[in-house]
C-alpha cells in the first residue's frame, strides 16, 4: 500500500541490475539491517539472543540447501552430513593449529565442498528420489568415518572442543558478541545468494531444475554446473556446521545426524523452494515453532489440565501441533510460506483497489 | 528480500521475550531446578519413566514442607534429545534463575558444558556424558554423580572375576557394545584391564539402531565363546542381545549389561523374566520397590485418592529418577546451611553438591563422596540378577580397580 512503483525510472544499467530497484524497498531494508545489525544485539536480553542465535546458524544452512534443492532442482539428505565435514575439518584446524575464525570458517565450507561434489558424481546419472537416497548413503559413510577415524574425530567420544572465536584479540563470549559474528556470516550468505541466483550460474541451475535435456542442448554443461550446486551448497551446509560448533564451542558428530538433515529440508520445503525469503522464513518456522508451541502450552496448558498430567502431555502434543501446522501450512500454500506472504503482498500492494 | 525475513523475525523474537518474561516470574521462597527432560525423541524409552520420577520426588519433599521452608520449583523442558532445543531451554532455565540442572543425553551435556563453566551452573548428567567429568577440577560444573562408563567397566570386570573363580588369566571376555562414543567409551579400561589381569578382550561392534544382531550373537558363541560377556547397548538393542544369547544357549548368568542393558523394559522386551533368569544388570540406583522412599511416594499419591503411577513399575529407571532428584535436593539443603537460610547462590549450591556423603535414601542411593576432586562420588556400582521374576541383589554396593580408572580420568584429552 505505500509501495508506489510508478514514476521509478531507471536510467543506467546499474539501476537495472539493483536488487531493490525502488527507494521505498532499499529504505526499508536499511531500516530492518540496521534494527537487526545494531538495536537488536544491544537491546535484547540473553534468552531471546540465544534463540535468534539458532535461527541465523539454521539461515546460512536452509540458504545453502535451497540452493541446491531449490534452485538446481537436486534433492539431497545429506546437509547434516556435509555440516559435520565442516565442522571437523574447522575444529581439527584450530585445535592442532590455532587457526584464526577466518581461516577456519572457509576451510571448513571449502572441505565440505569438495566432499560434496564427490557425492553430488551421482546426481549426473541419477535423479528425483534415487539421489535422495545417493545422499542418504553419503550421510550415513560420513557418520560412520567420523566415529571411527580417530585422526578425524580426535578420540572415542568423537568430540573436539573449540575455544570461542577471537575477533580482534577478543574472545566472542556473550551471545550479543557471538550473535553479530554469526549476524556477519548471515549477512554475506544472503548477499552471496542474492546474487548467484542472479548471475550466470544461477539461472543454469534454474534452466537444469526445469528440463535438463533443454539445459544441455542450449549450451549449458549439466556436468559442470550439477557439481557446482553441490559444491556451493555444500560449502554453505559446512559453514553452517562450523558455527555451529563455534556457537557451542564443541564438534560432535551426534549433532549432525540424518534427523538434522531431515530438519534442513522441511525447512527449505515449508520456506518455499527456489526462494532466498523462503529459507529465511523456513529457518525461523521450524526453528521457533517447538519453542513458541511449548511456550504456548505451558501459558495456556494448565485451564485444561492439572500440572502432573500437563507435563506428560506437552511434549507430545508439541510433536502433533508441530507435525499439524507444517500439513496445514503446506495444504494452504504447497509453495511455501514465501509464497504465501507474496499472496499478501501482492493483495495489499493493489489495496483498496483491487481490480 | 532480507526485508520481510526481518519483520517476520523481529515479530517472532518480540513473542517469545514476551513469553519468556511471562514465564520468569519471580517468587520469594522458591528454589528453582532447571530439568531437562526427554519424554518424547529416541531416548523417550527411558525419559518417560525417568522425568515423572523426579518430578514425583520434588512434589513429595515439597508436601512434606519443602527444604527448610524453601519449595522446589522444577522446570521440566523436554528437549526432544536435540541439541538446538536444548540450548534455548537451558538459556531459558538460565533466566529463569535455575541454581542447579539436569541435562539428559551425551550430545547435549557435551554442547551446553562451555555454558555452564561461563554461567557457573552446577548440573548434574548421571549415567552419560563424559567420563572424564569425575575429574572435578576439569569439569567444575558437571556432576555425574553416578558411576561414569569407565567406572562401570571396571566394575563389570571385577564382576566377572569373582564369578569366574577370582583369577581372569586365560579366561576370554567378549565385550558386545552399540557403535557409538558413548558405546565405546568404555573401550580403554577394558584395555587397561587386559593388560593387568591377562584375560583375552575381543570386541563386536553391534551398529545402531542394533536391533539385528544375528551376526554378532553367532560370532560371540560359536567362534569366540568367551567365559564372560559384557554388554553396553542401548534402547531395544539389549533385548535382542539377551533374546539372542539365550537362543544361543549362552548361559544368561556369563553376561552383564551396563546401565542402559540393565532395565525391566529390556528383561520384558526379551521375552520376559523367565527368559532372562539369570542375566546380571549394572545398577546405579538400587533396582527394586523394597525401599522407604517409594513407599512414601505411594503414601502421597495415596492422600490424593489416586494410585501410584504406572511408572514406578519400571523400578530401574525410575529409581534412577529418584537418585537423581534426591541428590539435587540434597546439594540445595547443604547450600542453603552454607548461605545460612538465604537464597544460596549457584557457587554455594556447587558447594553444597560437593559435600554430599552418608546419604543413601534408604539404600536406594549408593554410599557417595562427592568431593571438589571427584563428582563421580567414588563409582559405586551393584549388580542385580534377573531371579524369579524379579531383579535380586547379586553384590553389595561395590567399587573396582580405582586406580586404573582415575589415571584414565587424570590422562584424559
Amino acid at each position: 500500500m505505500f509501495h508506489r512503483e510508478a514514476g521509478v525510472f531507471k536510467t543506467s544499467y546499474a539501476a537495472d541490475m539493483a536488487l531493490y530497484p525502488l527507494p521505498i524497498a532499499r529504505w526499508t531494508v536499511a531500516v530492518l539491517a540496521g534494527l537487526f545489525i545494531v538495536v537488536a544485539p544491544l537491546a535484547l536480553g540473553t534468552y531471546p539472543l540465544s534463540i535468534l542465535n539458532l535461527v541465523l546458524i539454521a539461515v546460512v544452512g536452509a540458504l545453502g540447501l535451497n540452493i541446491l534443492v531449490g534452485y538446481s532442482g537436486q534433492i539431497s539428505i545429506g546437509t547434516g552430513a556435509f555440516m559435520s565435514v565442516g565442522a571437523y575439518t574447522a575444529a581439527n584446524l584450530i585445535t592442532h593449529l590455532h587457526a584464526p575464525f577466518w581461516l577456519a570458517v572457509p576451510a571448513g565450507g571449502l572441505m565440505a565442498a569438495l566432499i560434496g561434489a564427490i557425492v553430488g558424481i551421482p546426481s549426473l546419472r541419477i535423479k528425483g528420489i534415487y539421489l535422495a537416497i545417493a545422499t542418504l548413503a553419503a550421510q550415513l559413510i560420513i557418520e560412520w568415518t567420523i566415529n571411527h577415524v580417530q585422526a578425524i574425530s580426535g578420540g572415542v567420544q568423537a568430540s573436539i572442543t573449540i575455544p570461542r572465536p577471537t575477533v580482534f584479540g577478543m574472545a566472542l563470549k556473550s551471545e550479543a558478541q557471538i550473535y553479530c559474528f554469526l549476524m556477519f556470516f548471515v549477512v554475506l550468505a544472503l548477499v552471496a545468494t542474492l546474487n548467484l541466483v542472479r548471475s550466470r550460474i544461477g539461472r543454469a541451475f534454474v534452466a537444469i531444475r526445469d528440463q535438463d535435456i533443454a539445459a544441455e542442448i542450449i549450451g549449458i554443461n549439466i556436468f559442470r554446473y550439477k557439481l557446482y550446486a553441490f559444491a556451493i551448497s555444500s560449502f554453505f551446509a559446512g559453514v553452517t556446521g562450523v558455527l555451529e560448533s563455534y556457537y557451542l564451542g564443541i564438534a560432535n558428530y551426534e549433532q549432525f545426524q540424518i534427523d538434522v538433515s531431515i530438519d534442513y529440508l522441511a525447512m527449505v520445503i515449508i520456506g518455499g523452494l527456489g526462494s532466498v525469503l523462503g529459507s529465511v522464513f523456513g529457518a525461523i518456522f521450524v526453528t521457533l515453532l517447538p519453542i513458541v508451541t511449548r511456550l504456548f502450552l505451558e501459558q495456556f496448558g494448565s485451564i485444561l489440565l492439572p500440572g502432573a498430567d500437563l507435563l506428560n502431555v506437552i511434549p507430545n502434543l508439541r510433536l502433533v501441533i508441530f507435525g499439524g501446522l507444517i500439513i496445514f501450512f503446506l495444504v494452504v500454500e504447497p509453495e511455501g510460506l514465501n509464497r504465501l506472504w507474496r499472496n499478501i503482498r501482492n493483495y495489499f500492494r493493489v489495496w483498496p483497489f483491487s481490480y | 528480500m532480507t526485508k520481510r525475513s526481518r519483520s517476520v523475525l523481529a515479530l517472532a523474537a518480540g513473542l517469545a521475550a514476551g513469553l519468556a518474561c511471562a514465564a520468569a516470574r519471580a517468587d520469594d521462597k522458591v528454589l528453582i531446578i532447571g530439568d531437562q527432560c526427554d519424554r518424547t525423541g529416541p531416548t523417550q524409552i527411558v525419559g518417560t519413566v525417568l522425568c515423572p520420577a523426579m518430578q514425583d520426588y520434588y512434589r513429595l519433599i515439597n508436601s512434606k514442607g519443602g527444604i527448610d521452608g524453601w519449595t522446589i520449583k522444577a522446570d521440566e523442558i523436554d528437549n526432544a534429545y536435540k541439541v538446538p532445543e536444548a540450548i534455548e531451554a537451558y538459556e531459558r532455565q538460565k533466566q529463569m534463575g535455575a541454581l542447579l540442572m539436569t541435562f539428559y543425553g551425551t550430545p547435549q551435556t557435551v554442547a551446553l558444558n562451555q555454558r555452564l563453566e561461563q554461567d557457573k551452573i552446577p548440573t548434574t548428567s548421571p549415567g552419560f556424558g563424559i567420563s572424564a567429568a569425575a575429574d572435578g577440577k576439569r569439569f567444575p560444573y558437571l556432576f555425574p554423580i553416578a558411576a561414569t562408563y569407565w567406572s562401570q567397566a571396571a566394575a563389570a570386570v571385577k564382576f566377572a572375576k569373582d564369578q569366574l573363580g577370582g583369577s581372569l588369566k586365560g579366561k576370554k571376555i567378549a565385550y558386545i557394545y552399540y557403535d557409538n562414543p558413548a558405546g565405546k567409551e568404555a573401550m580403554p579400561i577394558l584395555e587397561a584391564l587386559q593388560k593387568q589381569e591377562g584375560y583375552e578382550l575381543r570386541t563386536f561392534a553391534v551398529p545402531p539402531p542394533g536391533v539385528e544382531m544375528g551376526a554378532q550373537i553367532i560370532d560371540v558363541t560359536q567362534r569366540f565363546r568367551p567365559d564372560f560377556v559384557i554388554m553396553h547397548l542401548f534402547g531395544r538393542s539389549p533385548s535382542v542381545a539377551i533374546k539372542g544369547l539365550k537362543g544361543a544357549g549362552f548361559p544368561l548368568k556369563k553376561v552383564v549389561g551396563l546401565v542402559w542393558a540393565s532395565a525391566e523394559a529390556d528383561i520384558l522386551a526379551a521375552g520376559g523374566w523367565a527368559t532372562a533368569e539369570g542375566y546380571n544388570t549394572l545398577q546405579f540406583a538400587g533396582a527394586g520397590d523394597d525401599y522407604p522412599v517409594r513407599g512414601e511416594i505411594k503414601a502421597m499419591y495415596k492422600k490424593d485418592g489416586k494410585d501410584p503411577p504406572k511408572e514406578m513399575a519400571d523400578t530401574v529407571v525410575y529409581n534412577r529418577g529418584l537418585l537423581q532428584a534426591s541428590i539435587q535436593v540434597e546439594a540445595l539443603r547443604n547450600a542453603l546451611k552454607i548461605s545460612g537460610g538465604q537464597k544460596p547462590t549457584t557457587e554455594q549450591v556447587k558447594q553444597g553438591m560437593e559435600q554430599i556423603k552418608d546419604f543413601t535414601l534408604g539404600g536406594l542411593v549408593p554410599p557417595l563422596q562427592i568431593t571438589a576432586d571427584d563428582h563421580e562420588g567414588g563409582g559405586w556400582v551393584r549388580i542385580f540378577s534377573v531371579k524369579g521374576g524379579k531383579f535380586a541383589a547379586a553384590t553389595d554396593w561395590f567399587k573396582a580397580y580405582r586406580d586404573v580408572v582415575e589415571h584414565a580420568v587424570k590422562t584424559a584429552e
